[in-house]
C-alpha cells in the first residue's frame, strides 16, 4: 500500500522568496505528522501543494498513490483541508455552514455524523448562531467538523490551533487523537513547539528547509548532555555574565530560568563560583532537560 | 439540493443578511430615478423677466403679450433700465429684455443673470425666440420629436441603469469574490470536487437574479410613474439590459481575478468602470460636446453604448434593427471579457 | 491623589459592564515598579476589556486604581502619555521606513524634535540597526521587526509598557530575543504587563494571574502556582484553573 504522503524534493518560488527548498517527508498511513516551525518557515505553502491548490516548481507530492498534479480531481475526495485562520462563511449559521460544505461533496450530514461527532457535539447546542459569533475555540471545531464532513482519508490541518487559548488547544488536540484512532491520517501544523509532543512523529521546518524528522523523544534525545538551567533575582544580568564565560556556547531565555549550552569541560561548580565572585549570590545553576524548543535554536543558530 | 442550487443559496444568504447594502442598492436606483425624474431636471422652466420699453408700440406690445402667456417665462412687469441692474444683482429677476426702437427700427437688448451659465443661454434663446417671433422673417418653426414634453427624466432612465447594473454586477460581485479569497474560503470551494465554472456560476447567479429584480421594478416604474410609452420595443429594452447585465457581470468577474482585497476591488471597479460611467457615458454630459480625445475614450465604456441603445429604444422608441450597431459592441465587448476573466480565473486555481 | 505609590498599577474592585453583561468583574491587582506580569486568561475571559481600562481607553463601570500614577476614572488622558503599548496584530506600519516609524510615533507621543533625534540615535545604536534605518519595515526580517516595535513602544520612556500578545507565530530564537529585550526593559526599572496565550511564556513572569469568566482566578508567582496546583507546567495550571469556564464560548 502506498503511504499516506510522500512528499519528495518539493521546492517553490514566489518571486525572490524560496518557500520551499527541497522539501521531502512520508507520512505513513493513519500516522498523526507534526509540521513545526515559526510563521513563514513554508508550512502554508506545503499545505498549498498538498491540498492541490497550487503546483511546485520542483520535486513531486503524492497522497495515496494520486499525484497532487496530475490526479487533483481525485485526489480532492480524499482529503479534508483547514486552511490558516478558519475559513468559514462568517454571516451563516452553524448549520448552514455545516450543510453547505456537505452539499459541496454531495454527502448527508446524518450519514456522515458519526465521523464528526465528537468534533461538534459541542456545536451541537446552538446549531442557529453564526459562524462569526462563535469564539475562537468553537470556530475551530467548526471548521474542522466542515473539513471532515465529506469522510476525507487525510486531513490537512494548517495551524488550527493559532490564536485558541489552552483549554481549547488542548481539547482540540484530543479530539484530533480520537480522529486518528478513527484511522485518518493527520498533517498538522503548528509554531507553538510545545504542542510537538502531541504528535507521533514530527518534522521541524525552517526558512523552507527540513531540520529534522523523528519521534518527539527521538529528537531530544541526547540534548541534556551539557544542557543547564540557570537562574538569579538579576535575570538580565545573569545572562549578560554567563555569556560571558568562556565555557559557555550559548545561554538563552527559558521560561522561569536560562537554559546555558556548555561547551566541553563545563563544570557546573566553577560555573557557580564564578558567578558568584560576580556578585550574583543567589545564582543556582543545575542540569537541565532538553526540550524541542532547545533543538530548533541548537539547529537554526 | 444539488451542489450548484446550495451555492447560489449561500449567495443569497450572504445578500440578505448584509441587510444595509441590500436595501441600497434595492433603494437606490428608485430614488434615483425619483429624483432626476421629478425634482433635479436640466430644462429651465419660469425664466423670471422684467422689460424695459422706451416707446410702446404695437410690436413691442405684441412681443410683451407673448413674454407673459409663454409657460418658460414668468413675466415680472415694466421697470426703469436704472432698477435693472439691482434687480439683476439682487437676484430678484433671471433676465431683463430691452426694447428701444432707434431710428423706426425696433432693437432689442437682452440682460441675463449668467451666474448659471446653463439657464442663462437657455433663457437668452427663448427670449431671442420671443422677440423674433415678432417679425415673419425670422421665424424659426423648432418642433421636438421623440420627447414632445422635453422631460429629461426620460433620458435619465437609461442612464441610471447603466449605473446601477455596474453597480450590482461589477462592484458587489468583485467584492463577494474576492472576500472568499481573502478569508480563505475560496481555496475550500477549490479543494473540493466542484468544478471551477459551478463556482464562478453560482457566484454570478444570484447578482444576474438581483439585476433581474432591479431591471423589472425600474421598468415598471419609467413606464407608469414617469409613463414612459409602452410599445413594442419593451422586449429589446429587456434583451439589451440582460446583455448589459451579464458584461457588467464578466467586468465583476475579470476585477476579482486580478485584485486580492475587497477594498482594491471597490476602489478598481468604482474608478475604472463606476466613475467613467457617470462622466463619459453620455449620461449626464452629451458625448458629441466631449473633447476629441473623450470621445475616443468612451468609445471603450460599456454603458456608452447601452445607453445609447437604451435612449433610441425608449425615447425615439426607434425599432431593434437602429441599435444592432450598439448590440454588436455589446456583445463583443461581453464575449471578450467573459472569455477573458474565466480563462484568467482558471489559470489562477491551479 | 496618590495611593498605592510603590506600585505601577494598583486597581481595586475594577468593574466593566456592557448593558447586563459583566465583562470585568471587581478585579484587584498590584503590580510593583520594575515587575514583568503575565496576564492570562482564556478566550472571552475579558483580558481585553481589563486591559483597555488599564490603558485609559476605557472607562470602568465602578472600581478605582491607578496606572503610572494616574486615577484610572480621572485621569485616562494622562495614562496614556506614561504607558506603551505594542501588540501582534499592529505595531508598525509596514510601509514607511525604519527611521519613518520612530519618527512617527515619537511624535504621536509629543516628543521634541531634539528628543526625537536623541531617541532615535539611542534606538539605533542599543538594536544595531543603523545600516537599516533607510529600509522599509516590510523588508526587514521577522526578529528586527519585533525589536524595532519594542523600541517604538518603549521610546518615549514609559512607566509601564503593555504587550498584547506580543510573539505569536515567532521563532524560539527571534522570540528569546524578544524576551531580552524585555528583561533588559524590566532591570532598566519599566513595568511590564504582558498577554500571551504561550503558557510556556508565563514563566518569564515574574507573576502572573489567570482571568476566568470576567474575574482573576489565580494569581501568583509561577512557581508557588506549580506548586498550588500540583502541576509541573503552567499549562497543567491554566487548564486546571480555567476547566469551569462558562464563559469560554
Amino acid at each position: 500500500m502506498n503511504a499516506a504522503i510522500e512528499v519528495s524534493g518539493l521546492s517553490k518560488r514566489y518571486g525572490n522568496l524560496t518557500a520551499l527548498d527541497n522539501v521531502s517527508f512520508t507520512v505513513e498511513r493513519g500516522e498523526m505528522f507534526g509540521l513545526i516551525g515559526p510563521d513563514g518557515s513554508g508550512k502554508s505553502s506545503l499545505y498549498k501543494i498538498l491540498a492541490t491548490l497550487t503546483s511546485p516548481d520542483a520535486g513531486s507530492a503524492t497522497i495515496c498513490g494520486l499525484d497532487t498534479v496530475n490526479d487533483y480531481v481525485k485526489l480532492r475526495k480524499l482529503i479534508g483541508y483547514m486552511p490558516e485562520k478558519f475559513s468559514l462563511y462568517q454571516d451563516l449559521t452553524v448549520s448552514e455552514n455545516l450543510h453547505f460544505f456537505a452539499s459541496l461533496f454531495g454527502v448527508s450530514i446524518k450519514d456522515n455524523y458519526d465521523i464528526i461527532a465528537p468534533v461538534f457535539a459541542q456545536l451541537e447546542r446552538f446549531p442557529n448562531r453564526r459562524a462569526g459569533a462563535l469564539s475562537g475555540g468553537m470556530k475551530q471545531k467548526l471548521a474542522l467538523s466542515c473539513a471532515l464532513i465529506h469522510r476525507p482519508k487525510i486531513l490537512l490541518l494548517d495551524e488550527p490551533t493559532t490564536g485558541v487559548d489552552a483549554v481549547s488547544r488542548s481539547e482540540f488536540w484530543d479530539m484530533l487523537s480520537t480522529l486518528r484512532e478513527k484511522g485518518i491520517t493527520i498533517l498538522v501544523s503548528t509554531s507553538y513547539m510545545d504542542e510537538a509532543t502531541r504528535c507521533g512523529r514530527i518534522a521541524l521546518i525552517d526558512k523552507g528547509k527540513i531540520l529534522r524528522v523523528n519521534t518527539p523523544d527521538g529528537l531530544v534525545a541526547g540534548l541534556d548532555e551539557n544542557l543547564y538551567n540557570a537562574s538569579a533575582t538579576r535575570m538580565f544580568e545573569l545572562l549578560t555574565r554567563i555569556r560571558q564565560l568562556p565555557e559557555v556556547e550559548d545561554c538563552y531565555t527559558f521560561g522561569a530560568t536560562l537554559h546555558v549550552v556548555g561547551r566541553k569541560g563545563f563544570n557546573l561548580s566553577s560555573v557557580m563560583d564564578k558567578l558568584r565572585l560576580e556578585g550574583l549570590h543567589d545564582v543556582k545553576v543545575y542540569p537541565a532537560k532538553g526540550d524541542i524548543e532547545d533543538l530548533f535554536i541548537k539547529l537554526t543558530r | 439540493m444539488s451542489i450548484f442550487q446550495s451555492l447560489v443559496r449561500k449567495e443569497a444568504l450572504h445578500i440578505i443578511r448584509d441587510t444595509r447594502t441590500m436595501v441600497i442598492t434595492l433603494l437606490m436606483p428608485i430614488v434615483l430615478l425619483l429624483l432626476f425624474g421629478f425634482a433635479i431636471s436640466t430644462e429651465v422652466n419660469d425664466v423670471r423677466v422684467v422689460a424695459v420699453v422706451d416707446q410702446f408700440t404695437d410690436e413691442t406690445r405684441d412681443i410683451l403679450q407673448r413674454l407673459r402667456v409663454n409657460e418658460y417665462f414668468t413675466f415680472q412687469g415694466l421697470t426703469t433700465p436704472e432698477d435693472v441692474d439691482a434687480l439683476l444683482r439682487s437676484g430678484k429677476t433671471d433676465a431683463a429684455l430691452f426694447l428701444r426702437k432707434e431710428e423706426g427700427v425696433l432693437k432689442s437688448q437682452i440682460v441675463v443673470d449668467a451666474s448659471n451659465t446653463n439657464t442663462a443661454q437657455t433663457a437668452t434663446a427663448y427670449i431671442r425666440g420671443v422677440v423674433n417671433g415678432s417679425s415673419a422673417k425670422s421665424l424659426i418653426l423648432t418642433s421636438t420629436l421623440y420627447n414632445q414634453q422635453l422631460k429629461s427624466a426620460y433620458n435619465f432612465v437609461p442612464g441610471i441603469l447603466g449605473m446601477i447594473f455596474i453597480l450590482i454586477c461589477a462592484i458587489m460581485t468583485s467584492v463577494s469574490i474576492v472576500r472568499e479569497k481573502e478569508t480563505g474560503t475560496m481555496s475550500l470551494l477549490l479543494v473540493s470536487p466542484v468544478k471551477p465554472r459551478t463556482i464562478i456560476l453560482g457566484k454570478l447567479v444570484p447578482y444576474f437574479l438581483l439585476s433581474c429584480v432591479i431591471l423589472t421594478v425600474m421598468l415598471l416604474m419609467a413606464y407608469t410613474v414617469l409613463g414612459l410609452p409602452v410599445s413594442s420595443s419593451v422586449i429589446s429594452v429587456i434583451a439589451v439590459s440582460l446583455l448589459y447585465i451579464i458584461l457588467s457581470l464578466s467586468i465583476g468577474l475579470m476585477v476579482s481575478t486580478v485584485v486580492d482585497t475587497q477594498l482594491t476591488a471597490l476602489i478598481v471597479s468604482a474608478v475604472m468602470f463606476m466613475l467613467p460611467v457617470i462622466m463619459l457615458s453620455g449620461m449626464i454630459f452629451p458625448v458629441d460636446n466631449m473633447p476629441v480625445v473623450l470621445q475616443w475614450i468612451s468609445n471603450i465604456i460599456p454603458a456608452r453604448w447601452y445607453i445609447e441603445a437604451m435612449r433610441k429604444l425608449m425615447v425615439q422608441q426607434l425599432a431593434f434593427s437602429y441599435i444592432l450597431k450598439d448590440v454588436l459592441i455589446l456583445l463583443i465587448m461581453t464575449l471578450v471579457l467573459l472569455a477573458a476573466s474565466i480563462v484568467k480565473f482558471r489559470s489562477s486555481t491551479r | 491623589m496618590h495611593y498605592y505609590n510603590d506600585n505601577a498599577i494598583s486597581v481595586r474592585n475594577l468593574t466593566k459592564c456592557f448593558g447586563s453583561f459583566t465583562a470585568v468583574d471587581h478585579i484587584s491587582f498590584d503590580v510593583a515598579k520594575g515587575e514583568i506580569f503575565g496576564f492570562l486568561g482564556a478566550n472571552g475571559a475579558g483580558k481585553t476589556t481589563a486591559m483597555r481600562m488599564l490603558c485609559g481607553l476605557s472607562v470602568p463601570t465602578a472600581g478605582n486604581g491607578q496606572v503610572a500614577g494616574c486615577d484610572i476614572m480621572t485621569r485616562a488622558e494622562a495614562i496614556k502619555h506614561r504607558i506603551g503599548y505594542m501588540s501582534q496584530k499592529f505595531s508598525l506600519y509596514s510601509g514607511l521606513t525604519v527611521e519613518e516609524n520612530i519618527r512617527l510615533f515619537s511624535t504621536i507621543y509629543g516628543m521634541t524634535s531634539a528628543r526625537i533625534k536623541e531617541a532615535s540615535e539611542r534606538v539605533f545604536k542599543e538594536l544595531g540597526m543603523e545600516d537599516m534605518r533607510g529600509a522599509f519595515v516590510k523588508d526587514i526580517p521577522v526578529g528586527w521587526r519585533q525589536k524595532l516595535a519594542f523600541a517604538v513602544a518603549t521610546i518615549h520612556k514609559p512607566e509601564v509598557v503593555f504587550l498584547d500578545e506580543p510573539t505569536g507565530g515567532v521563532d524560539p530564537v527571534t522570540r528569546r530575543k524578544f524576551w531580552e529585550l524585555i528583561y533588559k526593559a524590566s532591570s532598566d526599572g519599566m513595568t511590564v504587563f504582558v498577554t500571551t496565550h504561550y503558557l510556556d511564556e508565563a514563566e518569564y513572569c515574574n507573576r502572573i494571574s489567570i482571568m476566568v469568566d470576567g474575574r482573576i482566578s489565580a494569581l501568583d508567582s509561577p512557581a508557588a502556582l506549580k506548586e498550588k496546583y500540583h502541576a509541573t507546567t503552567i499549562d497543567e495550571v491554566f487548564r486546571i484553573v480555567a476547566q469551569d469556564a462558562q464563559r469560554a464560548d
